[in-house]
């Protein structure tokens, strides 16, 4: 199975604490991981090194074949990345959203409606500016601004925070419809339970390194609902 | 690039129109400096004819700083730097999308407070070589401006500080745009100088805006990805 997260050693530094501290691991393509692990593991520092976000200090990490020493812009378009942060402009609608990010990224109109109607934000709520949207329908936009850009990894931290059962049932849907079109998904939760449903695999993070590595007995990705 | 920045100047523009800080905040603050030195200099009007010029652009300056928070404000509220950063978008475009949508900004602004200038100190009104000068003057000098206010606007963005780092960073930078600037408008209206003098202080303005602009538009990757 190709890599398209493969990491050596790495060591990423938050100032002089480590916040990965020896991390070896390979993702394959078509994975759906889990990451868990207590907070301050390392969960968020692993998910923003893949993305190109944060420089290591020693080690390995390559990402789609990609040194991630390289930097975000060196995985732009291949890697999107949901953070606990949305990355919307509050002044704009969701739509207006879209239309950015979707034109930034080269996705056409029909899928950034696509992607919007999904998620569930339609008709006239997508025309409201994303700072009068609740939590859920921001999260909701931020998600469909993700699936619009078709990436080749997702990478989410905690995705289903501020959904409603409804969001993380579309959610899941999406990821799952993901994975069968060929991209890879990482994700970062405390919410086991669900995400259990869903994971091919599941990495245990702790301190900084990863303390566990188990593999699905089934394919959830093939047995769930499709989006 | 251009559609990179185009792109990125529609989208600060559309965020400023909805959100109307400049005009309810940026715009009356900049009055507010004007007034607090009309009544500082005891309303004397031939002083005040005397010194309009630098306190015109002492509040350009000043509204400058609010505008370069204002146009980074969105990118970090939310996280959406991050995205910027992940889009794949030519640094060098976002730099002159964001510069330009400030340049429009300030320009509307000056235009504004001359307006206000002319009302509170009556300086004698300039011939047509006099507009010339003036109107070349507020077009080079708040495209400089534009270009070092998006430089250490990026530069500061990721800063917990930046509100405050902002002006130690900036207001240095630009004394020459203020020295230059003021000298040119004087000799546009008359005051202690003849018209041919303005020139030169109008070429030291686009020599300042020519090397801050090409700084940033090969500073601005690095800095992005630095923040």
């Amino acid at each position: 199975m190709e890599a398209v997260v493969d990491l050596h050693d790495a060591v990423v530094l938050l100032g002089r604490f480590p916040a990965l501290a020896g991390v070896t691991v390979t993702i394959g393509a078509g994975e759906l991981v889990v990451l868990r692990g207590p907070n301050g593991a390392g969960k968020t520092t692993l998910l923003r090194l893949c993305a190109g976000l944060l420089p290591r200090v020693r080690g390995t990490a390559t990402v789609l074949g990609v040194d991630t020493e390289h930097g975000a812009r060196a995985l732009a378009r291949r890697v999107g990345l949901l953070g606990h942060r949305n990355g919307l402009y509050e002044d704009l609608t969701a739509r207006e959203n879209l239309r950015f990010w979707g034109r930034a990224i080269g996705a056409s109109r029909a899928e950034q409606d696509a992607a919007l109607a999904a998620l569930g934000i339609e008709g006239r709520l997508a025309e409201v500016a994303v700072g009068r949207l609740s939590a859920g329908q921001r999260r909701r936009t931020a998600l469909a601004a993700l699936a619009a850009r078709r990436p080749e990894l997702w990478l989410l931290d905690e995705p289903h925070t501020g959904l409603d059962t409804d969001g993380r049932d579309r959610l899941d849907g999406l990821l799952r419809a993901a994975v069968v079109a060929g991209a890879t998904v990482v994700l970062a939760s405390h919410d086991l339970d669900r995400v259990a449903a869903l994971a091919t695999r599941t990495l245990t993070l702790v301190g900084g390194r990863v303390v566990g590595d188990e593999l699905a007995s089934v394919s959830p990705v093939e047995g769930g609902d499709q989006c | 690039m251009l559609r990179t920045a185009l792109l990125v100047a529609g989208k600060d523009l559309r965020i400023e129109w909805r959100s109307k800080v400049g005009m309810v905040q940026v715009l009356p603050f900049a009055m507010a400096v004007l007034v607090l030195f009309a009544f500082a200099l005891d309303g004397n009007r031939s002083t005040l004819r005397d010194v309009t010029p630098g306190l015109a652009w002492i509040a350009m300056l000043l509204s400058l700083l609010l505008g370069v928070q204002r146009a980074f404000g969105p990118e970090t509220v939310d996280g959406a730097l991050d995205a910027l950063r992940l889009s794949g978008l030519e640094p060098a475009g976002v730099f002159l999308g964001k510069a330009a949508a400030l340049a429009a900004q300030l320009l509307a602004l000056g235009t504004l407070l001359g307006i206000g200038v002319a009302l509170f100190y009556g300086p004698d009104a300039p011939g047509v070589g006099g507009w010339v000068v003036l109107v070349t003057t507020v077009v080079v000098a708040t495209t400089g401006l534009a270009a070092v206010g998006t430089i250490y606007g990026a530069l500061s963005a990721g800063i917990r500080v930046r509100d405050t780092l902002l002006p130690i960073l900036v207001l240095p930078v630009v004394m020459p745009v203020l020295i230059a600037a003021t000298r040119a408008v004087e000799a546009s209206l008359g005051i202690r100088a003849e018209l041919t003098d303005a020139w030169p202080w109008v070429g030291l303005l686009a020599v300042f805006t020519l090397a801050y602009t090409a700084l940033g538009l090969l500073a601005f990757g690095p800095l992005l990805e630095e923040t």
